[in-house]
């Protein structure tokens, strides 16, 4: 609910200067950055300027003809990076297509991500072994598809047994435009109705393309759930702590067989939408500006700087980081192309004429081409 | 060090043209791996390029206000150490070591970029259809396997999607499946938009066979056209067939209503389904079932004596951009209905292939002429040299008809004939006619 003074109650660890500082009220996340350790820390760091630096090669390969589109994840790294730390190591994640900060905290090889961009692959990683499914690029199919795996969980047994190696939460992904979409209504009915094992974390970035969040919703995303029985909270979604702190809780919660929850980290998505947008067309530059004086990264940095930590290390961050942009830009120049039976592999399981009909005259219209018979 | 260009790329998705706005660099200068080169302005948005490439710029090939298509080169980069060399998946990006041959390369995509129409893109999804990139293909094969698998690629209407025509979509989705051409429609709506009305109109139009246009008037006072092929062989059959043979022409109306609903229902039957089904069909078959009740009409004169075919090779008069042929199927009167449609459709086809060959018009016995389909009620046709009927069959429309003593909407139609008065006597002419108008009238008889 609101405040009398008309202010959203939000997780907050981190001060803008980097102050940490647990409010009484929210004690009970507090206790997960307890156990936390200086290494989580720059672990932390390490990976939200890793994935920030493979936005930015990533956004300029897209510009050299390099990949046929990019979405930039810029501004969001904290809340990705914080919550993606926060999911276990039996729990499943259902991303939309921003997720490049969760993927990297779950082993995913950025470069697959380039590839899917590229157009050479649908997303090259297997769900089974990574827990971290597909992308969706369909806005909100994957909150249902968390929905439906979750209640699998429930059906399983593999919630509230107190045995760690046994219990498993769900985590979906999406954002406030998704929030429009009956999907996100319907996944948080049967989470509710099934009481499963599912937290909606929601990062609101404030821009649906051009729609801003105020077309999106009247009330705070937070409440959207309350109706359906699926209670949220908001956090400030550029404090990686917070983000990390809230996230574990309510995980925890949902293997403990508490049911689902709804986290929204409230942030601001500084680039594009995507490499087709333009969002100097709809938006003031003064509201972009006002967010990257509070970029996440920086904050973090600020909170390390008062921990003791020194340039050596930043440095040594950056530089790691100008290296993998030489190395996934490297890689990404080399990319060979995928054979053209690819795209008809896993159209069915079984042989079927009409796919290898096609696939033949697709064969046949390639090598009509007298450059390519080389 | 060697020499590396940057091709510009397509930035959004399915852009093929972006316009220089501003050059951050000149040549000479030196530029970092991901330093911003210039500003470009594509049908989305303005957005900054990074160089692929550090080195020492030779060349900026566009000018700031200059619009450059997609795949054309815009940078050349005398680069330092280890050059990336694209993949081949989206852009190229071509790396030359000599100069010369660079220029050489640029002067051939400049020269085929040249020849290509350039359109205006309208949204920026989408390709405008330049061939500034377009791969070369090996010719024959290509076509042909282009041509039998995929006809629709070719038999749609491309003008539809041309910037320059105002159109909702479902307009332009009623345009395509009417096979009208939105850039020839003349809009009526108040923003100059084409309406569905324009649509219809002009579907309406297409399907009356008239000029739609008036040519200017020619400068010369005549003009001379000699007379050779198929117009030679024209007018020889005609004057030999109308100063031969005593011509006796006759008419008769028909509700053709119950022939217009049958040919609806074979239509969407599955049986028929890929197969052309038109009101020729069941004339075909009308006068196929005539001639077997009439079977004088199906003979040849030969002064010694007259030959009555017991088979029938079906004739039908094509117009074709060569002018009128009038090949024939072969032993027609076996065939099922559905082997007649096919037929027909290969016939009609094959004649506007120009592929007609002359045995494809030998030894025809009788003659439809489907006048019809030039919105004409009626003619007299000519008989085809020996031949003794011509059947012509007129547009089916909705007209006034008298049932039951009222005056109700039917479709309509007039069929007429024209016999050889030597072989056939007016009582048989008028009894096939007849025959061939109840058909028309009720295609159940068919069953007959």
């Amino acid at each position: 609910m609101t405040t009398s003074a008309g202010r959203v109650p939000q997780v907050q660890m981190l001060s803008p200067d980097g102050v940490f500082e647990v409010p009484s009220e929210y004690a009970h996340y507090g206790k997960y950055i307890e156990k936390l350790t200086l290494d989580d820390f720059l672990k932390f760091y390490r990976d939200m300027a890793r994935i920030r630096r493979f936005d930015n090669e990533c956004t300029a390969l897209q510009r050299q003809g390099q990949m046929g589109l990019w979405v930039p994840a810029v501004g969001q790294e904290a809340a990705q990076i914080g919550s993606g730390y926060a999911v276990g190591k039996n729990d499943h994640m259902f991303p939309s297509y921003r997720e490049h900060g969760v993927a990297i905290t779950h082993g995913i090889d950025l470069m697959s991500i380039i590839k899917m961009m590229r157009g050479v692959n649908h997303g090259g990683w297997n769900p089974e072994e990574t827990r971290f499914h597909l992308y969706a690029i369909v806005l909100g199919t994957q909150v249902l598809h968390a929905a439906g795996y979750a209640m699998g969980v429930n059906f399983d047994g593999n919630v509230g047994t107190g045995d760690p190696e046994v219990d498993q939460a769900v985590i979906t992904y999406f954002g406030d435009g998704a929030t429009a979409e009956g999907d996100v209504s319907e996944a948080l009915l049967f989470a509710a109705v099934n009481k499963s094992p599912l937290v909606f974390f929601c990062q609101n970035n404030q821009w649906a393309i051009s729609s801003p969040v105020s077309a999106q919703t009247v009330v705070p995303l937070y409440l959207r759930g309350e109706g359906f029985g699926v209670p949220g909270i908001q956090v400030d979604g550029n404090d990686v702590l917070a983000c990390y702190a809230v996230t574990a809780k309510h995980m925890d919660d949902a293997r403990n067989g508490l049911g689902p929850s709804l986290i929204e980290a409230l942030t601001y998505r500084v680039g594009a939408h995507t490499t087709s947008d333009d969002p100097s067309k709809y938006r003031p530059q003064e509201e972009t500006d006002y967010w990257i004086a509070r970029d996440p990264i920086t904050r973090f940095e600020k909170f390390l700087r008062r921990q003791g930590v020194g340039d050596e290390f930043f440095q040594e961050v950056a530089q790691a980081g100008d290296d993998l942009a030489t190395q996934i830009r490297e890689a990404t120049f080399a990319m060979p192309n995928p054979p053209l039976e690819n795209i008809f592999k896993h159209v069915y399981t079984d042989p079927h004429p009409l796919v290898q009909e096609q696939q033949a005259w697709l064969e046949n219209y390639e090598s009509s081409f007298e450059e390519d018979s080389k | 060090m060697s020499l590396a260009v940057f091709n510009l790329p397509d930035v959004g998705e399915g852009l093929t043209e972006a316009e220089i706005v501003s050059w951050k660099v000149a040549a000479g200068d030196q530029v970092s791996v991901n330093q911003v080169i210039c500003e470009i302005e594509t049908a989305k948005s303005i957005v900054e390029l990074p160089c692929p490439f550090a080195g020492t710029i030779e060349k900026l090939f566009a000018k700031e206000g200059d619009t450059v298509l997609v795949g054309t080169p815009i940078i050349s980069v005398q680069a330092e150490g280890n050059i990336l060399v694209a993949g081949p998946a989206t852009s190229s990006i071509p790396i030359i070591t000599e100069s010369d041959t660079m220029h050489e390369a640029v002067a051939d995509v400049a020269s085929s970029v040249a020849s290509d129409e350039t359109k205006p893109n309208l949204v920026g999804y989408g390709s405008a259809g330049h061939g500034a990139t377009r791969r070369k293909r090996s010719g024959a094969v290509a076509a042909a396997s282009l041509a039998s698998s995929i006809p629709t690629a070719t038999s749609a209407v491309p003008s539809a999607l041309s910037g320059d025509v105002i159109a909702k979509p479902p307009i332009r989705k009623l345009a395509k499946d009417l096979n009208v051409d939105l850039s020839k429609v003349v809009s009526t709506g108040p923003a100059g938009e084409i309406t569905r009305e324009d649509v219809v109109n002009a579907a309406t139009q297409a399907s009356v066979f008239r000029n739609l246009t008036t040519p200017a008037i020619p400068s010369e006072r005549e003009e001379r056209i000699p007379v050779k092929g198929v117009r030679k062989a024209i007018a020889t059959a005609m004057v030999q067939s109308a100063f031969t043979a005593p011509h006796v022409s006759i008419f008769v109306d028909v509700d053709a209503t119950r022939t217009m609903e049958y040919v609806k229902r074979l239509k969407a039957s599955t049986d028929f389904a890929g197969v052309k089904v038109t009101p020729l069909l069941l004339m075909a078959k009308a006068m196929m079932w005539a001639v077997r009740r009439n079977p004088t009409v199906n003979s040849t004169w030969t002064d010694k004596e007259i030959i009555v075919h017991n088979f029938v090779n079906f004739g039908v008069a094509a117009a074709t951009p060569r002018g009128l042929i009038v090949p024939n199927i072969k032993d027609a009167d076996q065939m099922s209905m559905l082997e007649l449609a096919r037929q027909l459709e290969l016939l009609a086809a094959t004649a506007r292939e120009g592929k007609t060959t002359p045995e494809d018009m030998k030894d025809g016995t009788i003659t439809i002429t489907n006048i019809g389909v030039f919105g004409v009620d009626t003619g007299t046709p000519i008989l085809n040299p020996g031949q003794v009927a011509i059947v012509a069959l007129g547009s089916i429309r909705p007209k006034p008809w008298v049932v039951n003593n009222e005056i109700v909407i039917r479709q309509v139609t007039t069929i007429g004939a024209t016999f050889d008065h030597r072989v056939v006597d007016g009582d048989v002419a008028s009894r096939f006619v007849q025959d061939v108008a109840s058909v028309i009238e009720e295609p159940a008889l068919l069953l007959d």
